[in-house]
């Protein structure tokens, strides 16, 4: 076998090649690790929901490490003279300030300031960059690049075998790996070492919070790199972890998830069921000083005329998690004034966590939550109490700490 | 250095009305125009020595209203009252004169139906007449003003009558040739009928679309869709505007082209800064308003940088290619066209609508048609000054002429290209060919270039209906104002849309003192 995602589609004696999933350049690795055959599809990838149990990974996340492919992602090259000043448009953060070999975070919005998604940008050299974002991007970016003349967009998904190593052991394996010099990587920044014959990026960047790393090196390098990986974690407790794990991992770390939190502005049908980045609590990467970037007018208006609704961080009281639970300002349910976007339990809080879209003036009121659950299949419903948190749900010094510990 | 309220970017009628307007309000307004002569496409221009014409050769659409709030008369202006008769040519048959309400030289059926044709055409014209003059409402704004316009064609439509406002429901989008095919049987005759439904767009007579609005608007001018040629000339009109744009204070200067519109503005918006001229000076105003069409306003002169990105996309598919040449012809003499005792009107080449269809067809898929069709006038006939005595100019709108042809326009194109123009005079007015002193033909793509008109197109953008009214040019700029702060537009490229009205600068005016 190759390490070609499109294998099975040149695969002449199937019938049904075009419509069978890609497989991600670790999949030989992973599918017999995939011990509950518990598979869905990312992007057009077959991708683990989980591997072995949810609970079991998300451990691993917090406690040892564990590896999530990040193959599916979307990952696109721009590159030219005219690179960071197309992107700097395009997204609300000002990025003249992102210097070379650095990541950030960031969001991108239509001309309404609605949210099309959000994403990192790697600045490789002066003019080229690197966007990963969950979902495709590259009618947006040609979209976004109409009078930037100067510059290349191409499509690089598939040019990368990517994987995130996440977790306090994260750094351990490296070391073992014979990646040491990782030591001194700031959260956010990135480095090439050398890999075998080859190369390998690593940047400080994840989606757990915690301490973690993504990998990148060209896909024939794909499996030797697990490989070395896998050796060199064996005894750090390394797992690969799927998505449902990413997702309480994330949720915990305070993290938003496109069609969670909110839904891409493209794809919207309704009239302003997507969301703004001010809504979205993610004010802080919106920066009207900058030159001027898309959705900025929109925003602008909405940060003078205030917000109609906002995210919030709730606590709630007692276990019951409140998943799709509907919002009110008393426990009487007198008026609704929100709903929940993701919910869990978390268990290293040990709190009933939620992000939760509500009315901004009822912000400042109370909140309760209308919770469903099952006993022993008979349906229950109560009103919880719910607390508005400030600050993410889970933080851990060690998530920035440099050199980083080894456990 | 003086100090401006207001900058215009451009010195054809639009910018110069509206520039006379800001300025009889107080402000102060320099306008910069980047040829020589005032008058964008209007401008009267020697084509050869001793001859003279514009592009824009006849006046139909431009309201009273505008001529008399310009007092225009005070600043050398007269109208005409003269007509010029529509003439069906043919080959093979008679011309057909066509009036405001007769027919001459057709069957009487033809007369009769010629009479129950106009009159439905006036009564939809008069009730759409008072929206060529309104700011459209933005799409969702519920603004009373807007609601108020809305209303108002409403009430305008329902007051022609249940049976008129149906049938104008009917009619209002059909192509051309369904319409004239219900009234009409002379060939040439639905032909000529045809052409001010199509020209200057990139509609034919089988296409339905907008074809009988533009008839509707253009009928909207004081002779009912009737055209006319100033005594003095269209030179006339534009040194009018001129005059009473220097009276009112406005500061006009010419071979002045502008490279940018400055965009400043801090972190609580944008904010309209100046323009930067191509000679490198800087000329700061916090209001520019730019009568260019809107692909060169928005995307070369404010560059996309500077906008959102699906307002810069919705630019860049604006519809814009022209299929309208300019033939101008210096004649030695006045030619003598079979079956006119004089060629003293407005006269079309065709003899019957396929030769319309048939040119688009080639012009669509980019070749030269093999018979393109022509609206020929003698504008010397009417207006003194336009060529030496006892000479005359011929100036043609030939339709339909791809500005981008396959392989490209080149001299030997051009030359074949005039060549069967030429010859199809020749068979209209036989030893037309041997009166040519000089020949100069202007494709779409000289037009762009010289005019600095995007795809050389009359409107400046397709009056298609999905570039109409709150639509023109696109939404977020459809109210003369622009997402940018201080910048606005005021040409063809805004509603109504293009034909000399003065419509669009006038309306841009009243938007931006209101």
């Amino acid at each position: 076998m190759t390490n070609n995602p499109d294998r099975l589609r040149q695969n002449s004696t199937d019938p049904y090649a075009g419509e069978r999933l890609k497989l991600s350049y670790f999949h030989e690795r992973q599918a017999p690790l995939n011990l509950r055959d518990a598979w869905s599809a990312w992007n057009g990838f077959k991708f683990a929901d989980y591997y072995y149990d949810t609970d079991y990974e998300y451990f691993c996340i917090r406690n040892t490490c564990g590896t999530y492919d990040i193959c599916p992602m979307q990952k696109y090259i721009i590159d030219g003279p005219d690179a960071l000043a197309m992107l700097d448009r395009m997204v609300t953060r000002d990025l003249t300030k992102l210097g070379v070999n650095r990541v950030t975070y960031c969001g991108w919005c239509n001309d309404s300031g609605r949210l099309i998604d959000d994403g990192t940008i790697f600045r490789l050299s002066d003019e080229k960059f690197m966007l990963t974002c969950g979902s495709p991007c590259i009618a947006w970016l040609r979209k976004s690049s109409l009078g930037f003349s100067n510059l290349e967009i191409t499509e690089a998904t598939e040019d990368f075998a990517a994987l995130s190593l996440q977790g306090p052991t994260s750094f351990a394996t490296l070391k073992a790996m014979g990646l040491g010099e990782v030591e001194q990587l700031k959260p956010f920044n990135l480095i090439h070492l050398p890999f075998q014959d080859g190369e390998i990026m690593i940047s400080r960047t994840g989606f757990t919070g915690d301490l973690g790393y993504e990998l990148w090196v060209e896909p024939r390098l794909a499996l030797p790199m697990w490989d070395a990986l896998y050796e060199a974690g064996a005894n750090y407790g390394i797992q690969p972890y799927g998505e449902a794990a990413t997702n309480m991992a994330r949720l915990e770390a305070g993290f938003l998830m496109p069609y969670m939190e909110f839904n891409e502005a493209l794809k919207t049908v309704n009239f302003e069921y997507d969301q703004t980045p001010l809504e979205l609590g993610l004010g802080w990467l919106v920066d009207f000083k900058k030159p001027h970037f898309n959705g900025r007018r929109a925003l602008l208006r909405q940060k003078n005329e205030g917000l109609k609704v906002k995210l919030l961080k709730l606590d709630i009281e007692g276990n019951k998690v409140a998943e799709e639970a509907i919002l009110y300002n008393d426990e009487k349910q007198s008026r609704e004034i929100g709903y929940v976007t993701s919910a869990m339990w978390s268990p290293a809080v040990k709190a009933n966590i939620a992000f939760a879209m509500v009315d901004a003036k009822a912000a400042n009121g109370e909140i309760w939550a209308e919770i469903y659950y099952q006993r022993e299949l008979r349906q229950q419903m109560k009103m919880a109490r719910c607390t508005i948190k400030d600050k993410p749900f889970w933080v851990h010094p060690r998530a920035r700490q440099t050199p980083p510990s080894l456990t | 250095m003086t100090q401006h309220d207001t900058i215009i970017i451009g010195g054809g009628h639009n910018g110069l009305i509206c520039a006379t307007l800001l300025a009889r309000a107080g402000q102060r307004v320099v306008l910069l125009e980047a040829n020589r002569n005032l008058g964008g496409l209007a401008a009267t221009r020697e084509f050869f020595s001793g001859f003279n014409a514009p592009l824009a050769s006849t006046l139909y659409a431009m309201p009273e209203k505008i001529v008399a709030e310009l007092q225009l008369d005070q600043h050398g202006y007269t109208p005409s009252s003269q007509t010029l008769d529509l003439i069906a040519l043919s080959r093979n048959e008679n011309p057909i004169h066509i009036k405001a309400d007769t027919i001459g030289g057709a069957e009487v059926g033809e007369s009769t139906s010629y009479g129950d044709y106009q009159s439905m055409l006036r009564t939809f014209a008069k009730a759409l007449a008072p929206f060529w003059s309104k700011t459209m409402p933005a799409i969702s704004d519920r603004k009373l003003s807007s609601l108020a316009t809305f209303g108002h064609l409403g009430i305008k439509l329902r007051t022609m009558g249940r049976a008129d406002m149906l049938e104008f429901f009917r009619v209002a989008m059909l192509p051309m040739r369904d319409l004239v095919d219900e009234y009409f049987k002379s060939e040439s005759l639905r032909a000529a009928l045809c052409w001010d439904g199509l020209v200057g767009t990139s509609m034919a007579p089988r296409s339905p679309n907008q074809s009988v609005i533009t008839v509707l608007s253009r009928m909207a001018g004081s002779h009912g869709g009737l055209h006319t040629i100033p005594s003095q000339g269209m030179s006339s009109l534009i040194s009018a505007l001129e005059s009473a744009a220097i009276a009112a204070g406005v500061e006009i200067r010419t071979e002045t082209p502008v490279s940018k519109v400055i965009v400043g503005g801090d972190e609580h918006g944008q904010q309209v800064d100046g323009v930067l001229l191509a000679n490198g000076e800087t000329i700061r105003a916090s209001r520019v308003v730019s009568s260019a069409d809107p692909k060169t306003t928005f995307l070369n002169l404010v560059g996309a940088p500077a906008l959102e990105i699906e307002f810069t996309n919705r630019i860049r598919r604006l519809r814009t290619k022209g299929y309208v040449a300019k033939l101008n012809l210096a004649l030695s003499s006045l030619p003598k066209f079979k079956g006119l005792d004089e060629p003293n009107g407005r006269m079309i080449t065709a003899d019957k609508m396929d030769d319309l269809e048939f040119a688009w067809d080639s012009a669509k898929y980019g070749e030269i048609p093999e018979t393109p069709v022509m609206e020929i006038v003698i504008p010397s006939l009417r207006a003194r000054g336009l060529a030496p005595e006892g000479k005359h100019v011929l100036s043609a709108n030939v339709m339909y002429i791809p500005g981008q042809i396959s392989g490209g326009w080149t001299a030997a194109k051009k030359q074949e290209l005039l060549s069967r123009l030429i010859a199809i005079l020749d068979l209209h007015a036989p030893g037309l060919s041997t009166l040519v002193e000089h020949a100069e033909l202007l494709t779409p793509e000289d037009i762009q270039n010289e005019f600095n008109v995007s795809g050389g197109h009359w409107h400046h953008a397709e009056p298609s209906v999905d570039q109409l009214l709150m639509m023109r040019p696109t939404y977020e700029a459809a109210q003369y104002a622009t997402p940018i702060p201080g910048l606005y537009l005021c040409g063809a490229g805004s509603h109504p849309g293009g034909d000399i009205s003065g419509n669009a600068g006038r309306n841009a005016a009243k938007a931006i003192l209101s």
